[in-house]
């Protein structure tokens, strides 16, 4: 008999071509993805006289640099998404470009085209690559070296990371979900707090997140240190794939359900690391500081430095400054400016439906952005009525991209304004030089939207269904 | 890339925690060429914002000794182009993003692993000021301003370094395992294959 095994250690196997002396593993690569920022290494494979290896399983995407409106295009952002253009046809590989149907952020049109399967390994020169783990797929992301390796040979080296499994027990309460369960465990472990590790997650709170919350889950994984995230498939990722347009059909579906309904760890497999979470313990979370880490209660007030020490101290101080907060304040009298409600963390159709579902009927007091994640969800969201409750509450209804996450395409936050974001990233000068940026679900992005202030979103959702 | 075994410079401390790479090397440079050289825009804002700024003052610089998360978030190699660039050559931290540090070692730039008891001691010592260093890849260990600590490396990456080998010359020898792999894999798999 076999040890039992975990989800991990299954993948890793299924990939493995060869392990040197020194446990590196050189690993197939089953769908490369690639984006504009993916130049420098085609730029190295041209300076190689090198193809790629594998057209076939490489397909790119025009997201980071998209622009969401309309107007004139500024020369280096068209030279950029036309330079990816350019290196997609000489090399042979299918090409989301902003005019294609199935265009949006590399994240979300992966699983929306059943190009992420369980079982696969999927690349990413982006590192929110995790995101896939969802569908238990050997998913993440790496540099542009790497991108260039994996174009040029369809592998890459890679050591077996260590496995931290974080099983959250119970129920998540209403207006909680994925973005906080994971903000919260940041919180907890910290932003380094799983540096080195692969992350299963698992328990009943996460089997009863939808597919979308579990992406969400996966792709926050980054955010507390852990190169990738990994949910074991079942019931609700099988639906989600059904039919998809590059997800397997006829007996290679009935075979792919077979290989797929095994993908799980198996009972009694050791982890190098074990954490539980009580699902009914989280409240709607929002990050007050510059790192994902800075995350607390909505109910809960800036910390204050003085009651910290050391390096603790020094670092909360420097994020209270940057952010303009002072230590003590309630979180819910924190005034923003604006808001944003997108990203391959929270721009798939259900997180416009919560926002939607919290705006219906009111009006933001605070200008915002919503930027679909792709073009599809785009569709979706205006046949379902979503993108008329958004404009009638006074945001603006955008194309897909990147968008306000990293400013790229320009759409930005001004220097010194506060806006709260569905986003994955608070960093310093994250949405723009100097942009104050607050981490949320959706919901509770539409919440302080309505209210102009960071605010609970409980309140809000009572009576709504 | 060339490798390296032994080097000696100057050091210099960065006192900050989290220091990801939207700060190492804001998004809108990411569009430059290498070819333009990525020194100038290494911790741009926090470099315009701060005059004082440690990097502002030591237009040169051989190691950078930080605290814990070094790297962190974005996977934009563009931050380890912006350091080596700009001169560094070594990263002294107590941790470093994952992709980071891989992408690190892929441009010749070593991210050392000290304790952050080494880290916190390092940037008493050098304050606000620089100081003589040498980091030995042969024998792991880093001499900032007197000091000698040994640091923890990957062996791999290690051997990696000091010869600066490029991974896909190293791969294209197993190309045949790798044909076969992927016959047997789609064979034996056929639904992993995009469906047409
Ligand atoms: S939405 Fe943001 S985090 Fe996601 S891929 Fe785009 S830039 Fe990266």
């Amino acid at each position: 008999m076999t040890a039992p095994q975990t989800i991990l250690a299954k993948l890793w196997a299924a990939h493995e071509i060869m392990q040197r002396d020194d446990g590196t593993s050189l690993l197939w690569v089953d769908r490369h993805l690639v984006h504009e920022g993916s130049h420098h290494a085609f730029a190295k494979l041209d300076s190689r006289g090198m193809k790629v290896a594998a057209p076939d399983l490489t397909f790119a995407v025009v997201d980071h640099y998209a622009p969401t409106r309309a107007g004139n295009v500024a020369a280096d952002i068209r030279r950029m998404i036309n330079t990816l253009g350019r290196n997609a046809r000489a090399q042979g590989i299918r090409l989301f470009d902003l005019r294609d149907p199935g265009q949006g952020i590399v994240h979300v049109i992966g699983p929306e085209q059943g190009l992420t399967l369980p079982g696969l390994l999927i690349n990413c020169g982006d590192s929110h690559t995790s995101t896939h783990g969802a569908f238990g797929a050997l998913a993440f992301g790496v540099g542009a070296t790497e991108v260039a390796h994996i174009l040029a040979t369809q592998t890459i080296w890679q050591k077996r990371p260590r496995v931290m499994r974080i099983t959250v027990n119970g129920v998540l309460g209403s207006g909680v979900g994925a973005k906080d369960l994971a903000l919260h465990w940041i919180a907890q472990l910290g932003a380094d707090g799983a540096r080195g590790h692969a992350i299963e997650y698992a328990g009943p709170a996460v089997e009863g997140l939808s597919m979308e919350g579990r992406l969400t889950l996966c792709n926050l994984s980054i955010e507390g240190g852990a190169r990738l995230g990994l949910i074991a498939p079942d019931q609700v990722t099988f639906d989600y794939l059904r039919g998809r347009k590059f997800a397997p059909k006829g007996a290679d579906w009935d075979q792919a359900i077979d290989d797929w309904s095994v993908l799980k760890t198996d009972e009694g497999a050791a982890f190098d690391r074990e954490v539980t979470i009580d699902a009914a313990a989280i409240a709607p979370t929002v990050t007050w500081g510059t790192s994902p880490e800075d995350a607390l209660p909505i109910t809960g007030h800036v910390p204050d430095p003085a009651q910290l020490s050391g390096a603790k101290q020094e670092q909360a101080r420097a994020a209270l400054d940057y952010m303009g907060l002072n230590a003590g304040m309630p979180l819910e009298s924190v005034a923003v400016d604006q808001v944003f409600i997108g990203s391959c963390t929270n721009g798939r159709i259900e997180d416009l439906r919560l926002a939607a579902k919290v705006l219906a009927g009111r009006k933001a007091k605070v200008p915002g952005l919503v930027s679909p994640g792709s073009a599809a969800v785009k569709k979706q969201a205006e046949a379902e009525g979503l993108a008329q409750i958004f404009t009638e509450a006074g945001l603006e209804w955008a194309d897909s991209g990147c968008s306000m996450c990293v400013g790229m395409n320009g759409d930005r936050v001004d220097a010194g304004k506060r806006c709260a974001s569905s986003t994955n990233r608070n960093f310093k000068g994250r949405q723009g030089r100097g942009a104050r940026t607050h981490l949320m679900s959706p919901a509770m992005v539409a919440a302080a939207a309505v209210s102009g202030h960071l605010a609970d979103v409980r309140p809000l959702l009572e009576g709504r269904s | 890339m060339s490798g390296w075994t032994k080097i000696s410079g100057r050091a210099v401390a960065l006192p900050q925690a989290n220091v990801d790479t939207d700060q190492l090397i804001p998004a809108r440079f990411m569009s430059a060429p290498r070819s333009d050289g990525y020194g100038p825009f290494l911790l741009h804002d926090v470099r315009q914002d701060q005059p004082d700024h440690v990097l502002n003052r030591y237009s040169h610089a051989d190691v950078l000794v930080t605290r814990r998360n070094f790297g962190s978030g974005s996977s934009r190699e563009a931050a380890v182009y912006a350091l080596v660039d700009f001169g560094i050559k070594a990263v002294c931290a107590p941790s470093f993003g994952d992709i980071f540090a891989s992408n690190a070692v892929n441009n010749g730039l070593l991210p050392a692993r000290l304790t952050e008891d080494e880290i916190e001691a390092l940037i008493d010592t050098l304050g606000q000021a620089d100081a003589p260093a040498t980091v030995d890849l042969s024998t792991g260990t880093a001499t900032i301003g007197g000091q000698t600590l040994s640091f923890d490396l990957d062996p791999v990456w290690q051997q990696k370094l000091v010869n600066g080998w490029d991974d896909i010359d190293l791969t294209a020898q197993h190309n045949d395992e790798i044909t076969k792999f992927r016959a047997a894999r789609f064979a034996a798999h056929p639904w992993a294959l995009p469906a047409t």
